[in-house]
């Protein structure tokens, strides 16, 4: 293979370090579902990526799991949403305050 | 040495990923966030996992994708564009991602991680199976209950329940 282990931890690096300035920065829900689904695809692509160059069956399989977990994730992630916008009419997380101690 | 297609896939994986959050508008934000999911799958079919490639492609770019479409599309118009944000906000994040790019990836660089390739075939998508119905299955059980029990959450959670009283009234 051309590619190495290293080019494929580098690419799920940034894609982490991206996905996080965008937890940290953006003040929409929708916004933040979208950084952690990034999260969730870099650590995907670590799985398989040491999974191949090992090689070992158990990062393809950990990353499917991880697939179907997030699509349950990201289910249960959009009716919050909706149920947000229904109570407060903004997707703003500055406005949802009925949590905040 | 990478290659081309490597080099092609992680430009558009990367840049849409920014663009997936810093496009003003969030339609054109989440299909830009498939563009990132696609150059993962992309990426998948360059580590020779095919099965994990195509489940990532119809469960990420072919139904998470739709459904973050749809709910962006029922949020009120004014909604889905980006206010003004916080200056010193965005700084913050920008030197958070590049604390934990340049972190991590010089921990990378500089561990054992470079030496490792590999010239073995690639694991064969029976063994993934086989794996699946063997050693891992209580734990494939037990991720059948929480999607199921994730989706039924999911639309109790979204039931509205003004609209049903009022139809009973009606």
């Amino acid at each position: 293979m051309t590619n190495e282990l290293i080019d494929f931890t580098l690419v799920s690096v940034a894609l982490l370090g991206i996905g996080i300035y965008g937890l940290a920065v953006k003040r929409n829900f929708i916004r933040m579902l979208f950084a952690v689904e990034i999260i969730i695809n870099a650590a995907n692509l670590s799985l398989v990526a040491f999974g191949r160059f090992l090689p070992h069956s158990g990062g393809q399989t950990l990353a499917l799991f991880s697939i179907a977990i997030a699509a349950a994730e990201v289910a249960v992630g959009l009716s919050l949403i909706i149920v947000a916008y229904r109570m407060y009419q903004n997707v703003d997380i500055a406005d949802f305050r009925s949590l905040k101690g | 040495m990478a290659d081309a297609v490597f080099l092609a896939l992680t430009v558009i994986t990367i840049g849409s990923a920014i663009a997936a959050l810093e496009l003003r508008s969030l339609i054109y934000g989440s299909i830009a966030l498939m563009g990132t999911l696609g150059g993962i799958a992309g990426f998948f079919f360059l580590l020779d996992a095919p099965f994990v490639a195509l489940f990532q492609l119809a469960v990420y770019v072919g139904s998470i994708a739709v459904l973050i479409l749809f709910t962006v599309m029922l949020v009120k118009r004014e909604l889905i564009f980006n206010k003004i944000e916080d200056k010193r906000r965005k700084f913050a994040g920008i030197g958070l991602m590049m604390v934990v790019m340049v972190g991590l990836g010089a921990v990378f660089l500089d561990s054992g991680i470079k030496t490792i390739t590999t010239d073995e075939p690639a694991v064969d998508f029976r063994d993934i199976g086989t794996d699946f119905v063997t050693y891992y299955w209580p734990a494939l059980i037990l991720m059948g209950l929480i999607l199921a029990g994730s989706v039924t959450g999911a639309l109790v959670l979204a039931k509205r329940e003004d609209v049903e009283n009022d139809q009973r009234t009606n």
